[in-house]
């Protein structure tokens, strides 16, 4: 039986056992359906040509953990951004794990989604919101389909969220191989202000396969920074599904920093539904040995004078392959709008890959839009330099590129984060050395 | 005097009628519309073809059945049914004429009327023309002197007849018979088109220039064109189309080869001005064309177009860059307005060492009309210090039109420098308010900007026909080239 066969059969199983509401109910079902007839997506799909899913699926991954499991704080303290005071949203193989948690109620709600779907008080923020952004695609449609937990986030108006807040998931390889479907929903209201961590880890080297979709809807002048660590182990894969609504004069920014991961897809949606947005999408990739990362983004203008920047930068060594396939649509309505996307890639070993697709459609005519991507190598006299100065080849070589990606740690608002990200690129570049000379 | 904004030129280009738009009279001598293996046999036979070439057609036309449409570019149409369309159609009297008193004179009010007149070319231009008027040449110019140099100017049907090995060697190499659906077709049902074989070492001492014109009701045009340049020999080859009103859609699928062996250089220039429809979107040629070339050590090959008229565009010239320090260059302005659809742009497939390639391309677009840059450049691991720099910039004029880039990029070897940008903008208010500031009016500081906007492609195209193609740019966007 293969993958889709096998989540399909279950799903049926899964349902029975929930026995939710109509309500729910018939947006899974539609949901199973769809993808049904979709399937897994495949080579053949413009969006996915240079993705391959195939040899990740040919796993027999099981669908539901059959135990919980419990780790200590210890052991994985490490994988938190820990130096800082934060809410935390954590699970363990896909379940919450309460002790390793710290959520709240008081004033806004940061806390589960599966007490989100089946409370009452939560059932008008859930109509209003739930599955109303995400698109109708294969993955997310399975994810729908199965979505039980995950976090949910609600921050009513005028709250500034003094506290980040870091959702992680973590698999402890308990079973052989495990898929886990995580759902997210994040709301903010009014002026509000939040800041987001998203990290995915897995504890050993079992097979792990997330596809997880998250919907964050961002009203009128609220400000989001929303910040992903995807640094796991070389056998776990992810797909990440990000839909992103924004409202007039919101402000909402998303880093993404991919450095682990056998496979990794990054669908990242913005829907610019209101004047005067502004949307950030950066991203720095450094892999190597087969790693696979692709950054696929969307962004819809449909408003007239908005704004919209994407950075994203890559080093690509040994065998890895890089893809960025990056859109930007601007409505015939969306005037003034000013569009900037940017991806800049290293290859630093002759296996390595690197394919790129920016697009831009527009049917507006006083925009201003552009695009621009390069490949390239280090520059042989910067190189020179540094060495003539005494630096080691290696050393040389990681500064440079620590350089070459520095403008999009830049504008990222936490210190912590900053230097965590820091200490992870001198790591994956083999280097001792702080970078804030 | 009132005020000339980009409204009025908006409004000019929508109700520009096409200026070519004519039609002449000649005998044809067309067979029954629909296609089969009989046509193309039938075909083959009409133009005296051996046997290998028949099997080759047969061939061709067996892919093409099995053929899908492709659907992937950017455009809406209707589609052509090809079981209506008429695949052969040549001027009746078909005698070669030894001087120009000789051609029928009709046709050579025609060709008065596009402001080509042979014996004018002849004279002052030193332009051998090798005139297809519905698919099949008429006159031929220049021969003796090209002959002396042995380069070999003709239509492919004489080439098959008389330079068989050649064309035998070359055809299908860099577009194969199953290459897609439209190059399939063509080569199972081409009609003429030009061949050129320039020998080892020759410097070609003139533009060689073939005006197209589909000239027959309900007739698709099928050209082949073959173009060889052995080692280090250099041609400059020119191609230009005007087509006349017609109500009916007209499709055409023509398929470029060019093959530049080593230390070659080929220099493909084309303006196209087909007819795009009416204000409406009413008609129109349907232009579906694969254009490749092949280059081998050191060679160069260099493809510049101003495209201007069709309905529906959809045409790639392509680059091979085969062997080491071989050299591809594209240059393009594509023009569209009212409901013109273009989806064009080309590939570089870097294969050799040291392999260089630069992409131009400016797209303009008006009314109500879609204009898409759709390129390729792509590195393999063997293609050590290959380098690619690309630009594609968008010119938007109305707000009912629009612009769109969809380039991919492919590099698989880590010395490779790939360099891509892309802008879209409209003509600034600002930069018509420092013209005008300076003295110069609205309607001149349109033309400038659309001039210096196009400049850089415009400067690559050969003199002789520089001059074309301003013109055809003037009936596209009239008023704003000076």
């Amino acid at each position: 039986m293969d993958l889709k066969e096998k989540l399909i059969s279950s799903f049926w199983a899964f349902e029975n056992h929930l026995d939710e509401d109509s309500y729910l109910h018939s947006i899974r079902t539609n949901a199973i359906k769809n993808f049904q007839e979709q399937g897994f997506p495949s080579k053949k799909e413009e969006s996915w040509k240079y993705t391959s899913l195939n040899s990740l699926l040919k796993n027999d991954f099981s669908v539901f953990p059959k135990q919980e499991n419990a780790i200590e704080y210890n052991d994985v303290k490490k994988y938190f951004i820990h130096d800082i005071d934060s809410y935390k949203i954590v699970f363990i193989d896909g379940k919450y794990s309460s002790h390793l948690s710290q959520t709240t109620h008081d004033g806004m709600d940061i806390c589960l989604m599966s007490s989100a779907l089946s409370k009452p008080k939560y059932r008008i923020l859930i109509e209003n919101y739930f599955n109303k952004i995400a698109k109708q695609e294969s993955l997310t449609s399975l994810n729908t389909a199965f979505s039980s937990e995950g976090a949910y986030i609600h921050i009513p108006k005028n709250k500034m969220v003094a506290k980040p807040i870091q959702i992680i998931h973590f698999s402890t390889g308990n079973e052989s191989a495990i898929m886990l479907q995580p759902r997210n929903l994040i709301v903010v209201d009014e002026n509000s202000h939040v800041q987001i961590i998203e990290r995915h880890q897995s504890l050993n080297d079992n097979p792990v396969l997330t596809n997880s979709v998250s919907e964050l809807f961002i009203n009128k002048r609220a400000i989001v920074d929303y910040y992903k660590i995807q640094n796991d182990n070389q056998n776990a894969s992810l797909i990440d599904n990000t839909y992103i609504k924004q409202k007039q004069e919101s402000i909402c920014s998303v880093h993404t920093f991919s450095f682990g991961g056998k496979l990794t897809r990054n669908n990242l949606n913005f829907s610019q539904q209101g004047e005067r947005i502004n949307s950030t999408l950066k991203g720095i990739t450094i892999i190597g040995d087969k790693q696979h990362v692709d950054h696929n983004t969307l962004v819809h203008h449909m408003e007239p004078n908005c704004e919209s920047h994407q950075d994203y930068k890559g080093v690509f060594g040994e065998n890895s392959t890089g893809v960025f396939n990056g859109k930007i649509i601007v409505d015939k309505i969306a005037q003034k709008t000013n569009a900037f996307q940017s991806n800049k890639n290293i290859l630093v070993s002759d296996k390595a890959t690197i394919n790129t697709k920016p697009q831009l459609e527009i049917f507006a005519d006083d925009v201003k839009c552009s695009h621009g991507c390069t490949i390239g190598q280090l520059d042989e006299s910067a190189m020179f330099y540094l060495r003539s100065r005494g630096i080691p080849q290696k050393e040389a070589k990681a500064l440079l590129m620590y350089a070459f990606s520095n403008n999009v740690l830049n504008s990222v608002k936490i210190p912590e984060i900053k230097q965590r990200i820091t200490k992870i690129i001198a790591n994956k570049l083999g280097v001792n050395i702080g970078f804030d000379l | 005097m009132s005020k000339y904004t980009e409204d009025d030129l908006r409004e000019e280009l929508k109700t520009k009628e096409y200026e070519y738009g004519f039609y002449t009279d000649i005998e044809s001598d067309t067979f029954p519309i629909g296609l089969n293996e009989d046509i193309v046999r039938a075909i083959s036979l009409k133009k005296e073809e051996p046997q290998w070439m028949t099997d080759w057609r047969i061939e061709s036309f067996r892919a093409w059945e099995k053929m899908v449409e492709p659907d992937w570019a950017n455009v809406k149409y209707v589609k052509p049914d090809f079981q209506a369309i008429s695949y052969y159609s040549a001027p009746n009297k078909k005698p070669k004429y030894n001087s120009l008193d000789e051609v029928d004179p009709e046709l050579l009010a025609t060709f008065a009327k596009l402001g080509i007149s042979l014996d004018e070319q002849k004279k002052l231009s030193g332009v051998a023309m090798d005139v297809v008027v519905d698919s099949v040449s008429v006159a031929t110019t220049f021969k003796k002197t090209l002959a002396e140099k042995g380069i070999i100017f003709c239509s492919i049907s004489e080439a098959i007849k008389e330079h068989p090995e050649l064309v035998k060697k070359y055809i299908g190499t860099v577009v194969p018979q199953k290459d897609n659906f439209y190059a399939a077709l063509n080569s199972a049902v081409f009609s003429d088109g030009s061949f050129c074989y320039v020998p080892k070492g020759v410097k070609c001492p003139m533009e060689l220039s073939t005006y197209f014109r589909i000239n027959q009701a309900g007739t698709g045009q099928f050209e082949r064109t073959l173009v060889i340049a052995d080692k280090g020999s250099y041609v400059s080859y020119l191609e230009g189309c005007t087509a006349p009103s017609r109500d009916e859609n007209q499709l055409h699928a023509a398929v470029v080869e060019l093959i530049a062996l080593d230390d070659a250089e080929i220099k493909y220039s084309t303006v196209q001005n087909w007819y795009p429809g009416n204000s409406e979107g009413k008609g129109g040629v349907y232009n579906f064309v694969t254009k490749r070339g092949l280059c081998e050590k050191n060679a160069k090959i260099s493809w510049t177009q101003v495209e201007t008229g069709s309905a529906v565009t959809w045409k790639y010239p392509s680059c091979v860059l085969k062997g080491d320090n071989s050299v591809g260059e594209f240059y393009s302005i594509a023009v569209t307005n009212n409901h013109q659809q273009a989806d064009t742009g080309t590939k570089m497939v870097h294969l050799g060492k040291n392999t260089r390639s630069t992409i131009i391309s400016k797209g303009i677009s008006a009314g109500k009309s879609q204009n898409s840059y759709r390129g390729l450049v792509q590195v393999h691991a063997r293609a050590k210090n290959a380098r690619n720099f690309s630009q594609c910039d968008s010119l938007l004029m109305g707000n009912d039109c629009g612009a769109h880039t969809f380039p991919y990029i492919e590099a698989k070897n880590k010395t490779a420098r790939i360099e891509h940008e892309a802008t879209t903008s409209k003509i600034g208010e600002d930069q018509i308010f420092y013209c005008n500031q300076r003295g110069i009016d609205t309607e001149k500081a349109i033309a400038l900007i659309v001039n210096g906007f196009s400049k850089e492609v415009l400067n690559k195209l050969p003199m002789e026909f520089a001059v074309e193609a301003q013109k055809l740019l003037e009936i596209s966007l009239e008023g704003s080239v000076g």
